[in-house]
């Protein structure tokens, strides 16, 4: 007599059949689709419908069916051709009112989509689109940190009337890398007044004071801690910014994902134009707000290419020069949001800031009222250059003065900055609202898949895949007969919880997926036919057939645990350490073998139990 | 239906050093082809040109390819992008100029549709490829070091730890040295490939390493000889029926699954020959030949076996 305990019946259906809920929406497929949708955001309507049907009908593309999900109108075809045809016609006729973009729209039923199943979302090597890879220079971010407290100190020492000579940068740790900050003193100065006055730039900073002969000095060191901060802030920032500039793109489900210790992954389904995602991504964009030096002459300043002591020499839009202080009141870290709006002067950006910024705006317009201050716009890239033959990254800046206002009254935390086009508001708006960067970014990996390929591949590897796991079925059951179809089913339950996990998690499947899959296939094949050996194993020492079974689940158990074990740890040391390709395979082999255990194991003995279980004798066994 | 209707009883022990002959030749070979005629690196690692270009109707991406190809550009990928007229060409890497792959590739083109513009020539760098390889190495190094740590927990013993770990190195060498030799295109899917076999040739190792356990725990005084072959011929129609059922779904995606899944399916297969061969050959000969005996894995008695769930 066999036993197996109710409540694990119970876990092995509700588990099957959460799971065959989950993974149902893989079943239908998808269509080539395209997703429009308004540019100014705002959900797409009927009548917007309308005029793209009509836009489809005129161009005689033929449309398969379309709804609206989340205010963008999906419209699906029977073919790429149509799809990309569909796009080109948008584009031309409409482009200034509605973004498109190519996607894929799955053959599910609305239901589905409306109660969250879906599909799950194939890899860019199969389905096309770009992928980019981005390192984050986490040395640039705590150079930049130490840059704007370099400028507090200056400011907080003049206004404390402290005299210093000269605030330099030191490198305390490892390979050279700034990480702390001198202000050299003049001979006898009061230390810890200095200490005192540097503490109100930022409280958590320590300091340390030396008396040498050559001079006096207070050191700033970061912590360790500190640094870290630093950089982790830097990175989430960069995701934060990269997510929200793809968002503007108006892909279709982008992926942005922090990868290892410093780089973020940026996945674009059905976007291929390279050079342009890149230049808009990639941009290292910032705004700040200098007083206007108008003291001296700019003209001057132009014509003998040097700038007066404190200023700094720009351009404006349209080339002429103007002298800028160099002390800035305000930069770009400082804005918590920047909304276009139309001000009684006309378009405008509304701009909040945080309290730091809010405070020295505070301070500089209360002593300036009726000086110009002026918005520079910074943007860094980094480009390929050839010096000697050898192509040099090289980082590019372009600084320049967008606008130039009279302060009119002493601004708080909320103000807004005129003088633009109405275009030129929306711009600058949402590229202060898509953030800047933190740090430095770079292009280390990047890669185009075209969608047509893509195409191509899917069919035939799904089709070849089927026909493979179809001849093992029937293998299966040739060799070990009643068993073998206990395997069959077992494997089948197995696909549908690995393919319902990966629709869960929303974990894209891709080529080395696909190689994750059948290694699971073969792992839990293998579980059954350590079973079933062992099984076979015992009959043929002359065990009964119920005790046959019972020691070939307990005897099979120790291998079938350790081979897993074993995989399961090389699966997550490469989800771990592992990039792109190598962490694609890793998920689906440690979430098969996950699946894969709780098949064979408890699934297996459950159809076996159910099957010899109940007789009080069972004379032969259908193992083949 | 059984292929050893009883059980089989072959010396592998004790042909061990025509086995171990065997092996190291095969990896010497590889070794040396690896050494000098290197890897058919595709793009994915090498970089390369990428051409962007326009045409003033919808392209056709196989007029494209096969212009290329008799123009004596070996294996170009050609996608279409953005547009149904905008196609995006990647080329191996070359020792012209982009301005000269712009000319030639634009003479191509105009072949096809006199109207093609050529709207951009970049050179992707090879350092990306550079990049991943070392994280992939990485990778790999850290996960071969934490196998090795769990089979000597799991079994008391470093020797069979040695054992798996040779035995995993072996196949994956295998598999580069006939990619290596057939100059067949080495890419990012044939890495993925590579993966899954060391993990087919892991999972083979421990089954045969538990069976091992087993045999010395139930007769301590047996010569380990006798042990490792009883352990290898007790598993050995597992092992067989197990890597015919893979090799049957990984010879449907050889023959059914397209070009694209070629190189990934054949180092499959070879990789999981060379597994099978390696799991019955290398893993259990390398531990005995490091002196391993029953007492080493003595300690495991005192541990209860588990029990199912």
């Amino acid at each position: 007599m066999l036993e197996f305990p109710r409540w694990k019946y119970a876990l092995v259906v509700l588990v099957i059949l959460i799971g065959l809920l989950f993974s149902l929406p893989n079943l239908f497929g998808d269509d080539a689709a395209l997703q429009v949708e308004r540019r100014s955001h705002a959900p797409m309507d009927a009548f917007a419908r309308q005029s793209i049907e009509d836009l489809l009908r005129k161009q005689q593309i033929a449309l398969k069916r379309h709804y609206i999900d989340n205010g963008r109108l999906i419209l699906a075809f029977n073919d790429v051709a149509a799809q990309l045809k569909a796009r080109d016609a948008v584009d031309a006729t409409l482009a200034d009112v509605y973004r498109s973009a190519l996607t894929n729209a799955s053959r599910a039923p609305g239901w589905m989509r409306r109660i969250g199943l879906k599909a799950m979302p194939l890899g860019l090597d199969l389905r096309g689109g770009l992928y980019l890879l981005y390192q984050v220079d986490l040395n640039g971010a705590v150079t930049q940190l130490l840059d704007s407290y370099e400028q507090g100190f200056r400011r907080a020492l003049t206004e404390a009337k402290l005299p210093f000579t000269d605030i330099t940068t030191l490198s305390a740790g490892a390979a050279g890398i700034a990480d702390g900050l001198r202000v050299s003193l003049p001979a006898g100065a009061d230390t810890a007044a200095v200490e005192a006055a540097l503490k109100k730039v930022d409280s958590t900073l320590s300091f340390v004071a030396n008396r040498t002969d050559s001079g006096t000095t207070v050191d700033m060191l970061l912590t360790p801690a500190q640094i870290k901060a630093r950089e982790s802030y830097a990175l989430e920032q960069n995701r934060t910014t990269l997510m929200n500039r793809v968002n503007e793109l108006g892909v279709s489900e982008p992926i942005v994902q922090q990868q290892g210790l410093d780089r973020i992954n940026v996945q674009l389904p059905g976007v291929q134009n390279s050079a342009e995602v890149k230049d808009l991504l990639g941009k290292v964009a910032t705004l700040e707000f200098r007083l206007a030096d108008t003291q001296n002459s700019a003209f001057q300043a132009a014509q003998t290419g040097r700038a007066p002591l404190g200023s700094k020499l720009y351009k404006r839009e349209d080339g002429t020069p103007i002298l800028l202080k160099r002390e800035v009141v305000v930069t770009g870290d400082e804005l918590t949001s920047a909304t276009s709006t139309t001000s009684p002067e006309g378009p405008a950006v509304s701009i909040k800031l945080n309290g730091r910024g809010a405070d020295s705006m505070l301070r500089t317009t209360r002593l300036n009222v009726g000086k110009p201050l002026a918005v520079v716009y910074i943007e860094k890239s980094r480009r390929q250059v050839d010096v000697d033959g050898k192509k040099v990254d090289r980082e590019i800046t372009t600084e320049k003065v967008i606008s130039v206002a009279t302060i009119r009254g002493v601004f708080g935390p909320q103000f807004e900055v005129t003088g633009l086009s109405s275009g030129e508001a929306r711009d600058l708006a949402l590229l202060l609202r898509s953030g800047s960067l933190a740090a430095p970014i770079e292009v280390v990996e990047e890669r185009a898949i075209g969608p047509s390929l893509g195409q191509d591949n899917i069919d035939k590897g799904v089709r070849a895949l089927e026909i493979g796991m179809l001849a093992v079925f029937v293998f299966m059951a040739l060799y070990y007969h009643a068993f073998g179809l206990v395997a069959d089913a077992v494997l089948l339950a197995n696909v549908i919880l690995l393919t319902a996990l990966l629709s869960i998690l929303r974990a894209s499947l891709s080529l080395p997926g696909i190689a994750g899959i059948i290694l699971t296939v073969g792992i839990a094949v293998d579980a059954n036919v350590l079973i079933y050996e062992r099984i076979r194993e015992e009959l043929r020492n002359g065990v009964t057939p119920q005790a046959a079974i019972r020691a070939g689940f307990d005897k099979a158990f120790s291998a079938i645990a350790d081979s897993n074990v074993t995989a399961l740890i090389a699966g997550l040391a490469l989800w771990v350490i592992g990039t792109g390709a190598i962490r694609g395979f890793a998920i689906v082999l440690t979430l098969g073998i996950a699946t894969s255990m709780f098949t064979s194991l408890l699934g297996s003995r459950a159809l076996i139990t159910l099957m010899y279980g109940g007789r009080r004798k069972v004379a032969q066994l259908s193992i083949g | 239906m059984e292929f050893f209707h009883r059980a089989t009883s072959f010396p592998f022990m004790s042909t061990r050093k025509v086995w171990y002959g065997l092996s190291i030749t095969l990896i010497l070979v590889s070794l040396v082809s690896l050494a000098t005629r290197g890897l058919n690196l595709g793009v994915d690692f090498t970089g390369g040109v990428t051409v962007q270009a326009s045409f003033p109707n919808a392209a056709n991406r196989d007029a494209v390819m096969t212009a290329l190809m008799r123009a004596g550009y070996a294996d170009p990928q050609v996608t279409i992008f953005g547009t149904s007229r905008e196609i995006a060409i990647r080329l191996p890497p070359t020792k012209q100029n982009t301005e000269a792959v712009r000319t030639r590739i634009e003479q191509i083109l105009r072949g096809i549709d006199a109207g093609a513009q050529i709207q951009q020539v970049e050179v992707v760098g090879p350092q990306v490829g550079g990049e991943l390889q070392r994280s992939a190495l990485q990778a790999l190094a850290a996960t071969l070091l934490l196998i090795f740590g769990y089979i000597a927990v799991r079994f008391h013993t470093w020797r069979l730890s040695l054992g798996a770990i040779l035995a995993v190195l072996h196949d994956p060498i295998l598999v580069l040295g006939t990619f290596s030799l057939t100059r067949t295109t080495f890419d990012l899917t044939v890495v993925a490939a590579m993966l899954a076999v060391i993990g087919y040739s892991l999972n083979d190792t421990v089954v045969v390493f538990d069976r091992i356990r087993e045999r010395f725990l139930a007769s301590r005084r047996l010569d380990p000889v006798v042990v490792l072959d009883q352990s290898i011929n007790q598993t050995l129609s597992r092992t067989i029926m197990t890597k015919v059922v893979t090799l049957i779904v990984v010879v449907a995606l050889y023959a059914l699954g397209g070009p694209v899944l070629k190189g990934f399916s054949e180092a499959l297969i070879i990789g999981i020959l060379a597994g099978t061969y390696s799991s019955i050959y290398i893993s259990s000969a390398v531990a005995l030949d490091c002196g391993l005996k029953a007492e080493h894995l003595l300690a495991a008695v005192r541990q209860p076996v588990d029990h199912l769930p």
